[in-house]
């Protein structure tokens, strides 16, 4: 939920008045995805299959939005080189998924 | 500048068509129901034969007709549909959603009973039932009247102050599918005095600027968005305050239509017969006014202190109006074409005691129902219940408040 | 039409679905979106019923579409999308705009189509308005809590088709949609997961490209409602179509055509999967794999039957 301030001026017709972007939902996961940059072959099949647009292309490399991963592991598994690792959020047990 | 324009004979249906003809109306969506259903033919007449550039659309069931209204409006079009009984019982949850919206639809409602048993004749249970919607709600006298308000209805609804939609309540068959002699302006005048639907501006703070609150196609807006506890209400508020803002509107769009037909019905709100001297006054909505106004004339030639108010807005309620008018007046009769069982009393009866409850002397207040199912309400009927209202005027205790006329014991 | 789909330009495209949506992880319903709108031109109207996807991207004060959107109620999405389109149209009568060549897409969940959406989507097909409905099918009532819907699979749990002693899960097969909105002689039909995106995409370019209803029918499996990890969205609709649980085909012009996997199927049997490999990754049929696996045969059965109708329909039509 929202949990900034409330807002006044509400729109004379009940539309939005803020972008979904100022709710930072990678406060959700418990895994975060680590992109192995030497065997990425930059086919882009994580950003087909993200469904949080987390997976993002600068025209020459690969990154995740850290802000908005969800951590749900779709990327690692369907990277075709296996490229992507999840590891658990601030440290915990050893070894990944 | 007063134009007189020419007379025509027209139902109450073919005069609402005939308005909605004139008024530049973008996208009609209805489905037949009697006694509605001369609207939709004649508009479906007039589409086919190129009279005016309005979209037709033919859907499947009422509840799919205003969904394609809230469609089209939300889109920038001007929108009318027009429905009975079931029809508006089945688009209920979509009134809420017009009037939440803030969307300027018009809606010609021709009243006529609720089943079950399946009745197609005139009461008023149907728009009633649908008074907390949101909605502006009239409830017209005559075909004239009919033709005039669906005009003023697209001028009240489209008020930047305003923005929201209009039902226009015409009785089924007794003014639906009787004929009268109406008189219409001009296309070029009507369509002068609506103009074409102009949407408002919203401000929206991840665009930087104003936009015109409708999809356009281009502009990123979300219409129609879940609003939790934490906003809801406030929502409604907007609702409740553009209600009360159209107070002024309905009032400013009489004056000026009068201004251009010689016609004005009151002061927008409600129309009053021999009440400044009255101690019995009846209050009624609707077609049956004629008859009541009739009898009352009659007894005031007979030197009778009678009086009746014809209220033409049901939404929003007239209650200043109504104080002002009544608070000398001993007994008052309110007629209801509408029931509730289980409450104490009908509808209008309740609005007009609510009304009337924190005058300092307050008429005594008593209800006849009449009316339901499409029952006829003779003259000797009308001039039973003054004749117990004046009894009542002179002190008389009235064996019940609620008196349900007409029905067999 | 054949300028081919590049990932790399589509992924630096602005996206016209937001992050920062209330979607569960490894929810399916965003992918879809995302595939669905990608490479889309305006100018475009998006229509969503009341479901997952409406609720989880636009609780005030936040939106998550960054394109022109509007939710009506539950069971008129398609009624809603009539009315948008008649809008453009009578604006450009009026000389308000000049092109109502708009795309209208409509979303709705297996909810808002398959039953309480269902007569408004017949109305819309009937009279030919253009727009193309997806349809995310997430095979229950998701969004108030995995209840039971017409798309809802034979021996499926639900909460309202709970695996009870005496009956086990949904007694009913899945309606079938796509069928249906066939015999409305739509001008164009399709299925498709957002496992096979690329024919994803190119279905709705194709859809996008032709006057008159379209319809596609999108596989779109719920991490929480047939309870498997969040990671395996897309193994999920992969199974499914290698068991032809959910063949891929298109209807043109009143031809069937198999597209991507299930094309390969056709041609290579053996590629055939059984249904347990579909069922046993989803603890929603947990119950018919261990005590009632009368339900596995029987679901087998009508896989393969519906799967040898749609090769007979292939055959004969194309």
């Amino acid at each position: 939920m929202s949990g900034s301030e409330f807002i006044r001026e509400l729109p004379q017709v009940p539309t939005t008045v803020k972008l979904s972007t100022e709710l930072k939902t990678g406060s959700w996961r418990s895994y975060r995805p680590v992109i192995d940059h030497n065997r990425c072959v930059r086919c882009l099949i994580c950003w087909v299959y993200c469904p949080e647009l987390s997976i993002r292309w600068d025209g020459s490399s690969v990154s995740i939005d850290y802000d908005f991963c969800k951590g749900c592991g779709i990327c690692a598994h369907e990277c075709p080189v296996k490229a992507v690792t999840m590891v658990p959020e601030g440290g915990g047990y050893e070894g990944g998924r | 500048m007063r134009v007189v324009g020419e007379v025509r004979a027209l139902n109450g249906d073919e005069a609402v068509a005939y308005a909605v003809r004139q008024c530049n109306v973008d996208v009609i969506s209805a489905y037949p129901i009697t006694p509605q259903t001369i609207i939709v033919e004649r508009l479906s007449e007039y589409v086919a034969n190129g009279e005016i550039h309005t979209e037709y659309v033919n859907v499947e069931s009422e509840h799919s007709a205003l969904s394609t209204c809230i469609g089209a409006a939300a889109a920038g079009a001007r929108a009318f549909t027009a429905t009975s009984s079931q029809g508006l019982a089945l688009m209920w949850e979509l009134l809420y959603v017009a009037s939440g919206l803030r969307l300027p639809i018009v809606m010609a409602v021709v009243n006529r009973a609720l089943s079950a048993p399946i009745n197609i004749h005139c009461d008023h249970s149907d728009s009633i039932g649908t008074r907390d919607s949101g909605w502006i709600q009239f409830y017209v006298e005559n075909s004239q009247e009919a033709y005039d308000t669906v005009i003023q209805a697209f001028k009240i609804a489209e008020h930047p102050d305003v923005q929201l939609p209009v039902m226009i309540n015409l009785d089924g068959f007794y003014l639906s599918h009787t004929l009268e002699n109406v008189r219409v302006l001009p296309d070029d005048v009507v369509s002068g005095f609506v103009g074409f639907r102009k949407p408002v501006k919203v401000w929206v703070p991840y665009l930087g600027r104003e936009v015109p609150a409708v999809l356009d196609g281009y502009t990123p807006i979300s219409l129609g968005i879940i609003a939790l506890s934490d906003y809801y209400y406030e929502f409604k508020m907007m609702v409740i305050k553009a209600m009360e803002k159209a107070r002024e509107v309905i009032k400013e769009v009489n004056k000026e239509f009068s201004e251009l037909s010689g016609r004005a019905y009151g002061d927008g709100f409600l129309t009053h017969y021999g009440v400044d001297d009255a101690e019995a006054v009846l209050i009624v909505m609707g077609s049956a006014a004629g008859t009541v106004r009739h009898v009352a004339r009659e007894l005031r030639r007979n030197g009778l202190r009678v009086g009746v108010i014809r209220l033409r807005t049901f939404r929003p309620f007239p209650y200043e109006e109504l104080t002002k008018l009544l608070k000398d007046v001993k007994a008052v009769g309110v007629m209801d074409r509408a029931t509730s069982p289980g409450a104490y009393g009908a509808p209008l009866f309740n609005e007009v005691r609510t009304a009337l409850y924190d005058c300092e002397s307050r008429p005594v207040i008593v209800n006849y129902v009449y009316g339901i199912g499409g029952r006829d309400l003779s003259p000797h009927t009308v001039k039973e219940l003054y004749s117990d209202l004046l009894e009542i005027a002179k002190g008389k205790k009235p064996s019940s408040i609620v008196r349900y006329v007409g029905v067999r014991s | 039409m054949s300028t081919p789909v590049n990932l790399k330009e589509l992924a630096r495209e602005s996206p016209k679905l937001l992050p920062g949506h209330r979607h569960c992880a490894g929810c399916a319903v965003p992918i879809v979106v995302k595939l669905v709108l990608a490479g889309v031109k305006e100018p475009t109207v998006v229509v969503t019923a009341t479901g997952c996807l409406q609720v989880a991207t636009t609780i005030f004060p936040y939106t998550s579409w960054y394109i022109p959107w509007i939710h009506n109620a539950f069971e008129n999405a398609a009624a809603t999308a009539s009315g948008i389109e008649a809008a453009f149209k009578a604006l450009k009568k009026r000389g308000v705009i000049n092109d109502d060549n708009v795309n209208i897409i409509v979303f709705g969940g297996d909810g808002g189509t398959y039953d309480i959406g269902f007569q408004s989507l017949s109305g819309a097909i009937e009279r030919g308005h253009n727009f193309l409905y997806i349809l995310y099918d997430n095979e229950a009532y998701m969004n108030t809590g995995i209840q039971r819907s017409g798309g809802t699979p034979f021996g499926a749990w639900t909460t309202t088709s709970p695996t009870g002693d005496v009956i086990p899960g949904k007694p009913q097969h899945k309606k079938p949609i796509a069928d249906i909105v066939v015999a409305h002689r739509a001008p164009y039909v399709a299925t498709a997961t957002p496992a096979h995106w690329l024919d994803l995409m190119m279905k709705v370019r194709k859809a996008l490209s032709i006057r008159g209803p379209k319809f596609i029918h999108v596989l779109t499996p719920c991490p929480r409602g047939w309870r498997f990890d969040p990671s395996l969205s897309i193994e999920v609709c992969r199974l499914a179509v290698d068991t032809c649980y959910f063949p891929l085909w298109e209807f043109e012009k009143g031809v069937w055509r198999l597209t991507d996997r299930s094309l390969a199927i056709a041609k290579n049997p053996n590629l055939k999967k059984p249904i347990e490999e579909f069922l046993k990754i989803q603890e929603r049929f947990r119950h018919a794999l261990t005590k009632d696996t009368y339900i596995v045969k029987e679901l087998q059965e009508y896989v393969d039957s519906v799967w040898s109708d749609l090769l007979r329909r292939v055959g004969t039509t194309s």
